[in-house]
């Protein structure tokens, strides 16, 4: 039996109605707020602890410290997980989302054991950021040498 | 004036990550490589340091910022220790940040257990 056109449209139709896509500018708009307040934070610990005579580089290394502190005893109490769902990449893309995926999957293998669960499934979504971020700067280094 | 530019260089580049995430089929796992990566090579044009010196933390919280310290890294450390650089410049840069990543993660997920699902 053929399909017809109309039956096409009606499906589609009903596709949309049952999983309705999330519109794009909402969906931006929730990222922008929560990915900026995200900044905002680590900004505020960024001014304090250059407060107490920081450099810049010490307080940049203090600011991830604390953000990652948040993320990881966030996403351990669950709560993270549901800044996610309502900020998407506004939760992902700040390093707090880095220390979120650490957390998140050490803890789903955490059964598996303590060393191929959890010490191996830690790194998960932290591994591939690490190997392409070191693979990255070393080609950015080594061109920075001849280039000089 | 600082935080509202953190705030909307941050919200924007996180914006980036959420038309991606909604228009083309990258996994989140894939798109967080994509961001490292580009940030290093965003530092090592020069591209970068000026949005970093205008934005604070705007710049260097989200992920392409953890791709701006690996690559400074290694780019200083090529400056005064040369070719070894390449190698150690990196991890230097980011240890503080790998190492609580690490040692909190670790932490966290011993502390805590799988949330039940509702």
């Amino acid at each position: 039996m053929d399909i017809t056109m109309e039956q096409k449209k009606q499906y589609q139709k009903r596709v949309e109605q049952v999983c309705p896509q999330t519109n794009l500018l909402t969906g931006c708009l929730k990222a922008f707020v929560v990915g900026g307040l995200i900044c905002v934070l680590g900004q505020m610990i960024n001014t304090w602890i250059m407060n107490f005579g920081a450099d810049r580089q010490l307080a940049a290394t203090w600011t991830s410290i604390s953000l990652i502190f948040l993320g990881s005893f966030l996403t351990g109490a669950g709560w993270y997980d549901n800044l996610g769902k309502f900020a998407g990449a506004g939760s992902i893309i700040p390093i707090t989302g880095f220390a979120n995926g650490i957390v998140s999957s050490a803890i789903e293998f955490k059964k598996e054991g303590f060393i191929l669960g959890l010490g191996a499934k830690m790194f998960t979504i932290a591994g591939p950021v690490l190997v392409y971020g070191v693979l990255a700067s070393a080609i950015v280094g080594l061109i920075s040498y001849f280039v000089g | 004036m600082e935080f509202v530019r953190a705030f909307i260089v941050g919200g924007l580049i996180c914006v980036v990550g959420q038309i991606l995430l909604q228009r083309t089929k990258l996994t989140p796992a894939r798109i967080v490589v994509i961001f490292v990566a580009a940030g290093a090579i965003l530092t090592g044009l020069g591209l970068y340091q000026p949005l970093v010196d205008f934005a604070g933390a705007g710049a260097t919280v989200p992920l392409t910022g953890f791709g701006y310290t690996l690559a400074k890294g290694a780019m200083e450390e090529v400056q005064s220790s040369g070719i070894l650089g390449v190698f150690t410049g990196p991890f230097k840069a980011a240890a503080g940040g790998v190492g609580a990543a690490i040692l909190f993660g670790y932490l966290a997920s011993v502390l805590f257990n799988p949330q039940s699902k509702k």
